[in-house]
Formats: C-alpha cells, sequence, structure tokens
C-alpha cells in the first residue's frame, strides 16, 4: 500500500510538469501581450505611452525573451521560492492573489462534495428499492431536469428568484460588512450563510448523476443471488440492503469522486462568475480577457494540480477501501 | 463525460435474474429493457426474433422506449426550427426597433369579441410606453385597446430562405408589416425574442454537432489505433488522454477562447470553438472506442477473421466496427448535449460565439446582471431552448444505448 502511494506521486510528477508547460502555452496562444494591450487601450483613448518607459517594463517582466524562456524563469520561481510571477493588472505578486481564492474555490468544491453525497446516497438507495414507484419516478425526473440545466443558468434562475421573491441580491460570499473583515467566527459563518446557494447551484448536476449511478448499481446488486440468500435466512430487510448491496454501490461512490471533483472545480469558475464569488472564476476570466498572463497560468496550473490531487486521493481511498483492486 | 449512470466500464448491465418489479412492464425506464419479459409484442415470438438483424432489433427496442420517443420529437422540432429557422420566425433576427427595446412578451389572441359574439380573429395587443422623468428609462404596459391582428403567411419584406430562395411571406406575423409583435419579448434593441431563439437554434445545434463529428473522427482514430494494436501507442494514447482530463475544462476552454482575436471572423470563430470544444470531447470517445476494440478484439469472429488471412483494415472495417457502431452513436448522441452547454457557457461568458452571430449564449449574455434578469425575465427564455434541447438528446441517447445493448433481451 505504501508502495503504491509512492508509485503513484511519482506517476503525478510528470503530468504537473506538462500541465505547466500547456497553462503557459495557451496563456502565450493570444497575439501580443499585456503590454501590448495596455499601450492599444492607452492608443484608442488618445494617449501615447512614452516608449522607454513600455521598454522597461518590456524588461521587468521579461516579456521580450523567448517563450522557453519565459517559462523557464517563471517555473524556477515557483519551485524554489513560491514565486508566481507579478499580476501586470493588480501590480502585485500573483501569490498574494491567488491562494485565498483558491482557498475558498477548495472550500466550495469540498462542500458542494458532501452535499451531493448527503443528498445523492440516501436518494439514490431510495429510488432502487423502490423502483418504478412514484417517488423513484419523481427522482428520475428530477435527475433529468437537474442534467438538462446548465450551471449557469441554474445560478441565473435562483438571483432572479431571489430577487423577485425575496427581495435580495444573491451573490457573493460574504455580506457587506465582512467582505473585507479579518477572519473570524461571525465572518464564517456568514459565509456558510451564503455559501448554500452556489453549493446548491453547482451540486445539482452532480447530485443527479451520482443519484443515476447509485441507484442503477445498486439495482444490479440487489439482483445478485446473495441477496436473495439473505433475505431468505429471515435477515431484517434494512440490514439485507445496507450490509453488502449499499457497501458494494459505495465503492463506486469513491471511484466518481475524483471525477465529481474535477467538474465542481471547473463548473465552479463559472457559476463565480455569474453569482460575483470572490473565488477563482471571476479573476481568471478577466486574467484572460486583459493578457495579464502570470496570472492567469497560475490559476490553470494550481486548479489543475487540484485536479490531480483529488483524482490521487479518491484512487487511494478507493484502493484502501475495495479489496478487490489490486495496487501492484 | 456523459455525466450519466449507465455507461460505467464495469457492463452492469449484464442480466441477472429478473427482480419481482421488472415484471410490471413499465418501459419508461431504460432498466426494465434488459429484464422483463422479451417479446410480447412482436408478432411471430421468439423464433422469429431470432432471424432479425442488429438493427432492427435495436429499432424494436428503441421504439419501446417512451423517453426515447420523447427525446426524438424534442430533438426533430429543434432541427426543424433550425432548418426552416428563417420561414419559421416572424421576423429577421437583426431587424431591431428602436420604439420597443425591452417591451415585454404580448399574448396570442385567438377570439376577438365583436359585440356579443366571438370571432376568430387572431390579434396581439399593443403598447403604450411611458418614460420614467428621472432615470429616462422607458416602460411599457399592454394596452388593450390597440389591436394587432395577426394573420398566417402575411406578406413581410423580402427575405431569403437559406440565403437562396427569394420569399416575402413567414409563417405568422403581423397583417401589417412593421407593427409591434414580440411574443417573446424584445431585448435592448427592441429585436425580437422569439425570432432570435428560433434562429439561435441553428448555430447552438449545429454547433454540437459538429463539435461531435470533430471528436468523433479523432477518437475513433486514436481509440482504434489505442485498443487494435495495444503496446506502446495505446500507452501513449492513454497517459495522453488521462493528461487532458486533469485539465479542468472550463478553464481550458476560456483559455483557449480567449486566445481568438476580437474582430475573427464570425464563421472561423465557430469553427475555432467547435475545435476547441473537440480538444476534450475527442477523449471519452477515444475511450469507448478503445474499450470496445478490446473486449472484441479476443472474440471468435475477429479471431475466424484473422486466421482466414483479412488485413487488418477489413477485419477493423468488416467485422469489429459494424458491432460496436451503434454503440458509439448511443455514445456520440450523448455527447451533444455536453458540447451545446459548453457553447452557451463560452458564449455567455464573452468569449465563444460574439454577436452579430445569434446562438443561445449569445442571447443569454444580456440577461449577464440581477437588474436585468429582475427587470426582464424574459431574457432567460433562450435557455429554455438550452434546456430542452440537452433533455432531449439525454433521452434520445439514453434510449438508443439502452436499444444497442446487446445483453438486453427485449
Amino acid at each position: 500500500m505504501g508502495l503504491y502511494i509512492v508509485r503513484r506521486f511519482l506517476y503525478m510528477i510528470p503530468t504537473v510538469i506538462l500541465i505547466s508547460i500547456v497553462a503557459f502555452m495557451i496563456i502565450q496562444l493570444p497575439p501580443g501581450d499585456y503590454l501590448s494591450t495596455l499601450v492599444a487601450r492607452y492608443e484608442a483613448e488618445g494617449e501615447t505611452l512614452d516608449q522607454e518607459y513600455v521598454s522597461r517594463l518590456r524588461e521587468i517582466y521579461g516579456l521580450g525573451r523567448p517563450v522557453h524562456v519565459q517559462y523557464w524563469l517563471w517555473i524556477r520561481g515557483i519551485i524554489t521560492r513560491g514565486d508566481f510571477g507579478r499580476s501586470f493588472a493588480w501590480g502585485r505578486p500573483v501569490s498574494a492573489l491567488i491562494w485565498t481564492r483558491l482557498g475558498l474555490t477548495f472550500v466550495l468544491s469540498l462542500t458542494t462534495t458532501l452535499f451531493i453525497w448527503i443528498v445523492a446516497l440516501p436518494v439514490g438507495i431510495y429510488s432502487a428499492i423502490r423502483q418504478y414507484t412514484v417517488g423513484d419516478y419523481v427522482v428520475t425526473t428530477l435527475g433529468f431536469v437537474g442534467l438538462a440545466t446548465p450551471n449557469f443558468l441554474l445560478a441565473l434562475i435562483f438571483m432572479y428568484i431571489g430577487f423577485s421573491v425575496f427581495g435580495q441580491t444573491v451573490g457573493g460570499l460574504f455580506s457587506p460588512e465582512f467582505v473585507s473583515a479579518p477572519w473570524s467566527i461571525p465572518r464564517f459563518l456568514n459565509m456558510l450563510s451564503h455559501l448554500w446557494i452556489p453549493v446548491v447551484v453547482l451540486g445539482t448536476a452532480g447530485t443527479a448523476g451520482l443519484i443515476r449511478h447509485t441507484r442503477a448499481n445498486l439495482l444490479d446488486e440487489l439482483r445478485k443471488p446473495y441477496v436473495v440468500t439473505a433475505r431468505a435466512k429471515g435477515l431484517p430487510e434494512w440490514k439485507v440492503i445496507l450490509k453488502y448491496p449499499v457497501r458494494i454501490a459505495l465503492n463506486f461512490f469513491v471511484s466518481a469522486q475524483a471525477t465529481i471533483l474535477v467538474t465542481l472545480v471547473s463548473g465552479a469558475a463559472i457559476v463565480s462568475i455569474v453569482l460575483s464569488l470572490p473565488t477563482t472564476g471571476p479573476l481568471l476570466l478577466r486574467a484572460l480577457q486583459s493578457q495579464d498572463m502570470y496570472l492567469a497560468a497560475s490559476f490553470i496550473l494550481m486548479l489543475s494540480v487540484m485536479n490531480v490531487l483529488s483524482t490521487l486521493i479518491s484512487d487511494i481511498a478507493l484502493a484502501w477501501l475495495d479489496p478487490r483492486i489490486r495496487y501492484t | 463525460m456523459t455525466a450519466d449512470g449507465r455507461n460505467d466500464p464495469t457492463g452492469h448491465q449484464s442480466s441477472g435474474p429478473a427482480t419481482p418489479e421488472t415484471g410490471v412492464g413499465e418501459l419508461s425506464d431504460p432498466d426494465v429493457l434488459g429484464h422483463a419479459a422479451p417479446s410480447v409484442d412482436i408478432a411471430g415470438g421468439e423464433d422469429e426474433m431470432a432471424m432479425l438483424g442488429q438493427w432492427k432489433l435495436m429499432w424494436i427496442r428503441f421504439k419501446r422506449h417512451r423517453l426515447a420517443m420523447v427525446g426524438v420529437v424534442l430533438v426533430a422540432f429543434f432541427y426543424f426550427l433550425a432548418i426552416f429557422a428563417e420561414f419559421l420566425s416572424p421576423q429577421s433576427p437583426h431587424d431591431y426597433n428602436r420604439h420597443y427595446p425591452y417591451a415585454p412578451p404580448q399574448r396570442l389572441h385567438l377570439f376577438l369579441r365583436d359585440g356579443d359574439q366571438l370571432r376568430f380573429r387572431p390579434h396581439v395587443y399593443g403598447y403604450t410606453s411611458t418614460v420614467d422623468p428621472a432615470s429616462f428609462r422607458r416602460t411599457f404596459a399592454i394596452d388593450d385597446d390597440q389591436i394587432i391582428p395577426v394573420r398566417l403567411l402575411p406578406q413581410g419584406p423580402e427575405y431569403r430562405m437559406w440565403n437562396l430562395i427569394p420569399m416575402s411571406r413567414r409563417l405568422f406575423g403581423p397583417v401589417e408589416p412593421g407593427a409591434p409583435m414580440f411574443l417573446l419579448g424584445a431585448d435592448r434593441l427592441g429585436r425580437d425574442l422569439l425570432t432570435r431563439i428560433v434562429y439561435g437554434a441553428r448555430v447552438s445545434m449545429t454547433i454540437g454537432l459538429v463539435g461531435v463529428a470533430f471528436s468523433l473522427i479523432i477518437g475513433i482514430i486514436m481509440g482504434g489505433i489505442s485498443g487494435y494494436f495495444g503496446g506502446v501507442a495505446d500507452n501513449i494514447i492513454q497517459r495522453t488522454i488521462e493528461f487532458l482530463q486533469s485539465i479542468p475544462q472550463i478553464p481550458l476552454w476560456m483559455g483557449l477562447a480567449a486566445a481568438i482575436p476580437q474582430g475573427t471572423d464570425p464563421l472561423l470563430v465557430y469553427f475555432l470553438i467547435t475545435v476547441i470544444l473537440s480538444v476534450l470531447g475527442w477523449t471519452g470517445l477515444a475511450r469507448v472506442v478503445r474499450g470496445r476494440f478490446y473486449s472484441l478484439k479476443t472474440e471468435d469472429f475477429v479471431i475466424a477473421a484473422r486466421v482466414d488471412g483479412c488485413s487488418s483494415l477489413r477485419i477493423i472495417m468488416r467485422h469489429m466496427v459494424p458491432s460496436f457502431l451503434s454503440h458509439i452513436i448511443a455514445t456520440v448522441t450523448l455527447a451533444v448535449p455536453t458540447m451545446i452547454i459548453a457553447e452557451t457557457s463560452l458564449s455567455f461568458l464573452g468569449l465563444g460565439l460574439r454577436p452579430p452571430v445569434v446562438s443561445w449564449g449569445v442571447l443569454l449574455q444580456a440577461a449577464q446582471s440581477v437588474q436585468v434578469i429582475a427587470n426582464f425575465p424574459w431574457l432567460l427564455l433562450p435557455g429554455l431552448g438550452v434546456f430542452f434541447a440537452v433533455l432531449g438528446f439525454n433521452f434520445l441517447g439514453d434510449g438508443l444505448r439502452d436499444a444497442a445493448d446487446p445483453y438486453a433481451t427485449g
């Protein structure tokens, strides 16, 4: 087991290196760079930037050098000093900007995962053991509806309902008085009271998917002879269901976890933009639009690393949970 | 990829002893198709069933899948809109009317009270507008006194069907050309939302197909190489897929879409967006194809073909592809909605298609802030298009997959 974990960690390294290269390349794709965009914007407003000033900036940010040199400087800074470069638009180090936002993205994704689990497991079990009842049909229908609604549309609908029914703007993670306050228990509670909307918005599709998975897997298990045996020897019904079939369906829960987290992290980007949450999404979008390359590349890199890590954790958890998996 | 429960590789649909519940005979759930008592409504019984080809069998199973039939209707409806958009919409999508910005939806009334009897006179009511002196905002109210008659096939300005056939009549519209008729409301520039949703179907419904077509080509080639030849090629391709899938897709799409320069030709943007969607889209399809190749490679009929001296190409094209084609079609159908949602999301963020192209995502871009939605909620209506199109494809794909499942005995 220990060896398996170590090997999985080692496998991760080339993936992360590749991701960092791709993240950097994507940012290089648009023609021009941040400075040329800046110059163009000034010119559009009828002003001119001092040529010397521009070239000095270019020098400082290393923009004049070949791409691979730029990449090398960037990645070396990250590894040796935890320095992700400077954000042009914000005039601050990237590391000062991304960590709180990544943290909140992580909190959001994790809370949503918990939400998905808490809802999907009982509902999935219910609709499997009550197959073809009204309840099952309701769940199945809701599942299809949940899968067919794009995240951002759901967020918009929530915003509309929040505004027209409750007369309040839905959005942000904190009430105005807490936005820039330091962390404290009231601030945390305030965040929780705002968090449920993005969690529901983000979790709907995942919940719908997982309910269907659980139902299908559990139905398969329930048809197996050992369930009949258990029933025949007179075990109480709840024990027949919960003792083995549900446990086997749970394995699948864990293996689906990696995909779920990946989708959540990715979906959180767009939901955050709509609901203007202080997570990575809005900042990434702005960084991409203004070619703030170190900021954008760092975001893509760190989000991908988060993905790789969650896949790793879910793989290890599965290996630990399911004795049938051989980790050699 | 398909966000769906039934295509996990464990092949859990292998038939087991039927539970008591499966005898109920409710066909709207796919599970039952695998286990219900077979061939109840098929003339000829078992013997004749055994004679039918795989496509015929699929078709029989598919027809019995109620949700799939709903899916067929929905998908066909949207493609019908997409194909005949010019004729079916009451206006042209770029016709604007500066007198009616954000005009609210009107109701279509079929009968007009004339004295004491009702006459069949389809009509809508006009608007009265008031301008708020403080904010200069124009607000509209439906005015019961202004009656705007509406008819089928009214004479209107000339347009070209499919850019080819000159026509002047549309399916329905106001009797008097240019009279305000906004059944689903108007947008910021006073353009008819109904018209734009119908035209939006054209772009939104095709971009999914084109994107999937790209993905499918790459997916079949890569998956085929991976599954048929195995070895080093398989290893490389599988690692590539794992790598691509470890990048969060929306940030990746955002990054790639942001690279399309402003002012690029709309048609080129359309093409580039489909390419971007396919960058990740092919990975899921390649996995499915590879899995199928793997499981078929050791089947007796494939070995027989090889012993017979068939070339690799012939074995693949003549013997293997037909036996999993149906499965691929189902997977592809389930991949289309993902593409539709992706395009809508990107366009909504302003990174995908851009005006003057009309797609559902571009239309929804107008509904980005809570103020706009609160005041003009009808701008969210294009979302219904996305919703029903995606739902339709999911139903259809589900039905196809169940019908294509060779283990099912329906």
